[in-house]
């Protein structure tokens, strides 16, 4: 088998609290293209990985290799300039814009102060945000204010706000936390559809939905990796079993 | 001049320096209470400190007229009186005015300015524009001479212990009392306080007052040290603050450490150099560690 | 071009503001005012730059800047020190000990003018010092705090510590600076003298025509991407860090913005009104501009100078015939503009206005896909998200 190339390598990545270590010398390592689907218990680290990896928090120690950068030592900005995508647990949006202006304004261009003062609402830009907006199925609610969407289409903003940016690693942080059925299928369709040319990170904890999606899965536990590998492997590990999935 | 000398200057500068310090801290104590463990800005802090102030002056001048024998008993009293009339004013302005600003602290800064206006005006009227001063008691006046060229005014003493002893009660207070008990932990998390049947309205309520009354506490003690006027409470806010945040607001530790050291500075420059350019150098110096460390010198180190 | 001009104007709505605006200080405050009261109006109108750059700051920016009187004071200072030296020649200041200098240093038994104040007989410099000086100090500040992430609370504490040094600084140092008089008995710009009845309404114009070219850009600035990006980052600003803004830099641009137009009302209140003191300088000053734009609104441009006005007037007013009123009616002001109306007068007619629209009947309202804002935009419609100049589209929070 051809060996893929690595977009994404943690390594020795350790942060703590007061003493207290969140993630311990964590090491994760994410292919082009891959959707890795990261599941574990409550209070394992998952989020402050993806914090870390953003630039949210810094790491006591350790290294964030995405293609041949050095996240640790980069500015939050200039880590999303690179390529790198963040979704919150929380739907992250601009609730007193409309959705067009969300989009809008995830426009990879004109970000510095020049840029902004010089943006013009061309043609391309207005194409680009129809084009997201179709793809999360938002293409009625353009001019509606997004603090009036549900929570399931606030959640699809912020990807869509997410894939404006083109990034090539994608993070995901509880994707379908409070969605209906129906919406979770949507969704699952939706990441399987841009996990197509991209790599992605997803936290989730619904089993069946990880199913749907994964590449392959990582468990976390106590801020180290406890087990790795496809989900039927990980599903089967007695050691997931016994921290996670129940008896 | 002979080092004696000068040893005697720096430690009456040291001296002077330690009754503004006094002033100060009582001030900044209730600030960070207020600021630190509740995040209002109160800009009539310095008000609260003007009650405990003309409280002094009312009594002194009540104490004269109908109990000219209690002349010097009536100091003690009258502090104790400073501090309900400023945490009953205290407790009024949080229940008609804070209660609804609290998720906004910057309205609630012009909230409060507006206030202290009020609260100067309303001085001014029962008081009158000119500044007035209480006739404090025999037993404060004169000073101490420990040796020649040291000379320590008593006043400075009295309002040293007095700070010593209101530090020493909030400390224990916040640390060893059910009120500071929930104190901590309306601050530490304020849902789960409400879920365990803490008022955290009233503890709100409760707070702000005694910070207030805390203000009238230095307020008598500004008595001391100077005459009262409307616009007296405007002399030490913008320090008051500073002393908070330099000290990192939510540290009683810090509060006093940073209080000393820019009371000190202030005092000890002000000997080389013109008060007002003492007063440029301090908060130059304070300014600009803020702006290198802005969250003071004491940080808690909580996650949140 | 036609771009510019379109959303310059902010579209009808704001074409609609500003013509009103103008029209009320061009042609009817002129006809119904004579010289003197007219000259007290450009004073309020000086006053109204520090608003209209705090509208950008604080409105938009949710900064809150307890300290802009420094700004106004730098900026004035910078064009009174050029008219008094061009006042102190020495065949004017024969009488003094030191003929040349300006009288207060003097007083101060100075004997040559000090190097700080040589640059200061050049027009050229003096102009480019008023709007530099202030502008450079904003990015000084704003650095240091945006940077660093200090804003809300610990920023408003920290203006209001450099507004109170600025001012002990100035009157501390009297003999360089004129101490806590300031810098009194201007006589002419270039020969012109500014004291005549025509120069004052020369100087009104001018002021005047510098409003509205101030509210113009702006409004420029407003409905480009920044000015959305300024609402978004008032919103949520981690959310536009992880989409890729440097957010400091946001700030510092609007904060360096109000400095330099608080500079240049500075200055015109020097030509106006003939001296520049501490008393512009420091604490108290500094948060009664912020009065003037929270009564006029702190989201609408025109209404920035509506509420200078209205203020100033009543202070004038109420301070003459009942002067302890006046103080707690400022009392009240403060009060009332965070409790009852935050977004001031502006959001109040706002309010009234919408409420008559959505009365009448079915508007055309276009769900036109470049509506959103003004630039490039064919939208005229006051709708509640792009029009972010009277309508209250985004709740100030406050913090």
């Amino acid at each position: 088998m051809p060996a893929s190339k690595l977009i994404l390598a943690v390594e020795g990545l350790t942060v703590s609290f007061d003493g207290f270590k969140a993630v311990d010398d964590l090491n994760l390592y994410v292919e082009e293209n891959e959707l890795r689907v990261v599941i574990g218990p409550n209070g394992a680290g998952k989020t402050t990985v993806l914090d870390l990896i953003c630039g949210k928090t810094k790491a006591t120690k350790g290294s964030v290799q995405f293609k041949d950068l050095e996240l640790t030592k980069m500015s939050e900005h200039a880590i999303v300039r690179a390529g790198v995508g963040r979704k919150f647990q929380t739907p992250s949006i601009y609730e007193n814009l409309s959705v067009f202006q969300n989009l809008e304004l995830s426009f990879p261009t004109g970000r510095g102060v020049f840029g902004c003062l010089m943006f013009e609402r061309t043609d391309d830009v207005v194409a680009r945000v129809h084009e997201i907006a179709t793809e999360i199925s938002l293409q009625e609610e353009l001019q509606l204010e997004a603090g009036l969407l549900s929570h399931g289409q606030k959640q699809w903003l912020e990807i869509g706000m997410l894939l404006m940016q083109d990034p090539e690693l994608l993070m995901l942080d509880e994707p379908i936390a409070g969605m209906s059925a129906r919406e979770r299928e949507l969704t699952a369709d939706l990441l399987n559809r841009i996990g197509r040319d991209r790599s992605m990170i997803v936290i989730e904890h619904d089993m069946e939905f990880v199913r749907k999606i994964a590449d392959k899965v990582t468990v976390l536990h106590q801020g180290k990796v406890l087990a790795e590998g496809s989900m039927d492997k990980v599903q089967a590990d007695p050691r997931v079993i016994d921290v996670y999935l129940g008896h | 001049m002979t080092p004696a000398e000068i040893g005697g200057i720096v430690a009456m500068q040291g001296f002077a320096g330690l009754s503004l310090f006094s002033v100060l801290l009582l001030m900044a104590l209730g600030l960070a209470i207020i600021f630190g463990q509740m995040g209002v800005i109160n800009m009539a802090h310095g008000e609260f400190m003007t009650i405990g102030a003309y409280t002094i002056y009312g009594c002194s001048h009540l104490a004269a007229i109908y109990l000219p024998s209690s002349q010097p008993y009536y100091f003690p009293i009258a502090i104790l009186v400073a501090f309900f009339i400023a945490f009953i004013v205290g407790y009024a302005a949080e229940f008609l005015l804070i209660r609804h600003l609290y998720q906004r602290p910057l309205d609630t800064l012009l909230a409060t300015w507006g206030l202290s206006l009020g609260m100067q005006q309303t001085f001014r009227s029962l008081f009158g524009a000119k500044e007035v001063s209480a006739t404090l008691p025999d037993w404060l006046m004169g000073s101490v001479k420990p040796s020649e060229s040291i000379d320590i005014p008593i006043n400075g003493l009295f309002v040293m212990g007095l700070t010593v002893l209101v530090t020493g009660i909030v400390f224990l207070m916040l640390y060893r009392s059910r009120w500071g008990l929930r104190v901590r932990a309306t601050v530490a998390n304020r849902t789960m306080s409400n879920a365990i049947g803490i008022n955290t309205k009233k503890v709100d309520r409760l707070t702000f007052a005694i910070g207030c009354g805390i203000a009238g506490i230095a307020g008598a003690a500004f008595t001391t040290i100077g005459s009262t006027g409307p616009t007296s409470g405007s002399l030490y806010i913008v320090d008051a603050f500073l002393v908070v945040t330099f000290g990192g607001a939510a540290s009683l530790l810090g509060t006093i450490a940073s209080a000393f050291g820019i009371a000190q500075t202030q005092s000890i420059t002000e000997f080389f150099l013109t008060g007002s350019m003492a007063k440029v150098l301090t908060l130059l110096f304070v300014v600009t560690v803020l702006m290198l460390r802005p969250q003071g010198l004491f940080v808690s180190k909580i996650r949140r | 071009m036609r771009t510019i001009f379109r959303t310059a104007t902010g579209g009808k709505q704001g074409m609609i503001s500003l013509a009103i605006l103008a029209a009320v200080l061009i042609v009817v405050f002129p006809l119904f005012f004579d010289i003197f009261r007219l000259n007290l109006i450009g004073k309020y109108l000086s006053y109204a730059f520090i608003a209209i750059g705090l509208v950008m700051l604080w409105g938009y920016g949710g900064i809150l800047s307890l300290g802009q009187g420094v700004f106004f004071g730098l900026g004035g200072y910078c064009i009174a020190m050029f008219l008094k030296l061009e006042a102190s020649d020495p065949i004017t200041t024969k009488i003094q000990s030191t003929p040349g200098i300006p009288d207060f240093m003097d007083w101060n038994q100075i004997t040559a003018l000090p190097l700080l104040w040589q640059p200061f007989h050049s027009f050229t410099f003096s102009v480019f010092a008023m709007l530099a000086v202030p502008t450079l100090l904003a990015f000084i500040i704003g650095v240091a705090m945006f940077k660093r992430r200090v804003g809300g609370v610990y920023f408003a504490i920290i203006t209001q510590a450099i507004a109170l040094i600025l001012s002990v600084l100035i009157i501390g140092q009297q003999g360089y600076t004129g101490g806590v008089n300031g810098i009194t008995d201007l006589k002419t710009l270039h020969g012109w003298d500014i004291r005549t009845d025509n120069a004052k309404y020369i100087l009104y114009f001018v002021n005047v025509a510098l409003i509205i070219l101030a509210i113009l850009s702006c409004r420029w600035i407003i409905s480009s991407k920044l000015g959305l990006l300024l609402l978004a980052m008032r919103d949520k600003e981690d959310r536009v860090r992880f989409s890729g803004y440097d957010v400091a830099n946001f700030k510092i641009f609007v904060f360096c913005l109000a400095a330099m137009l608080s500079a240049i009302g500075g200055a015109m209140f020097t030509l106006q009104v003939g001296f520049m003191s501490p008393s512009f300088v420091g604490i108290v000053p500094s948060i009664e501009m912020v009065i003037f734009a929270a009564v006029g609104g702190r989201m609408s441009l025109e209404g920035a100078v509506y509420g200078t006005l209205l203020v100033n007037f009543g202070k004038t007013f109420f301070s003459e015939s009942f002067p302890d009123l006046w103080l707690f009616l400022m009392a009240g002001l403060f009060i009332a503009v965070v409790l009852v109306f935050p977004n001031g007068l502006a959001g109040l007619v706002g309010t009234w206005i919408n409420r008559r629209k959505s009365r009448t009947a079915t508007r055309t309202t276009q769900a036109a896909p470049s509506d959103g804002w003004q630039r490039g935009a064919n939208s005229n419609e006051p709708d509640l998200k792009t029009n972010h100049d009277s309508l209250p589209a985004t709740k100030p929070q406050g913090i």
